[in-house]
């Protein structure tokens, strides 16, 4: 097993161990905490893959904003010591069937198509070329989104603020 | 080099284990980091697919993925934080005032 091998796998273990925190931990505060593992571990395989920008926007977009609001909301929403009745779970049954049949039909498909064979890359920086795209081809996209997120920041403040009763 | 096959099959992983969260979990904060978790399965893919076909149009899809998933967040919490206001519960199957 080579070294990249090894450290592929170190990185797969740690994504899905703290992925199944998240799903499965009875408290609400360790499945927050777990998350930060499983963006760590998804940003590490940015990395492994080549993707130097994406990786950096990942740490910055999903450890240092959502995985903040989320811990904000979490410490905002709940009595976070009652532990008992902050994260129960139900309908175990059906979702085990639903999932079990949605991991073997993803599996079949992964394994029984034909995949192009990876043409040999070299690991250059790619952040001149997704400016570029971002410029040129995506330029309308690009816009949209910038509107999208105003959208979304002015519709939070109206959602979360006090109502004013007069 | 691993193959594309292992970054498909831990992405299809990490996704499963995101619509269990979603399907077992009655509290709509783990909902919501379930679905962040489906998210990132999904980018991970993208990113495998850009670099195994040699273009970054998929790296630049995941920016778009990842604009939308923030606004997402951000409406999701704050709409949960005035339903807890209201309500003082996270349950979603307490949520049930457009039922007729």
């Amino acid at each position: 097993m080579s070294v990249s091998t090894a450290v592929f796998n170190l990185i797969a273990l740690l994504l899905v161990v703290s992925a199944a925190m998240v799903a499965f931990s009875r408290n609400i505060i360790y499945s927050a905490f777990s998350l930060l593992g499983t963006f760590m571990g998804v940003a590490g395989i940015y990395i492994f893959l080549g993707a130097d920008f994406v990786a950096a926007v990942q740490l910055l977009i999903y450890v240092g904003g959502i995985l903040v609001l989320i811990l904000f909301a979490v410490m905002l929403t709940h009595r976070i010591t009652d532990v008992t009745i902050t994260n129960r779970a139900a309908g175990r049954i059906p979702a085990l069937i639903v999932v079990v049949g949605l991991v073997y039909m993803l599996i079949q498909t992964v394994r029984t198509t034909p995949w192009a064979a990876a043409k040999q890359v070299t690991f250059a920086s790619t952040t001149a070329t997704i400016g570029d795209a971002f410029l040129y081809d995506y330029l309308l996209p690009f816009e949209l989104a910038s509107l999208v997120l105003l959208a979304a920041m002015i519709g939070a403040v109206v959602l979360s603020r006090k109502e004013i009763k007069e | 080099m691993i193959a594309l096959h292992n970054y498909l099959i831990l992405s299809a992983v990490i996704f499963s284990i995101g619509v269990i969260g979603v399907l077992i979990r009655r509290n709509l904060i783990v909902v919501l980091m379930s679905i962040e978790l489906m998210l990132n399965a999904v980018n991970l893919t993208f990113i495998a697919f850009s670099r195994y076909l040699g273009s970054t149009d998929g790296q630049v899809i995941v920016f778009f993925v990842m604009a939308v998933a923030a606004a997402e967040a951000v409406i999701g919490l704050a709409i949960i934080i005035s339903v807890y206001r209201h309500r003082q519960s996270l349950d979603p199957q307490e949520m049930q005032l457009l039922k007729w």
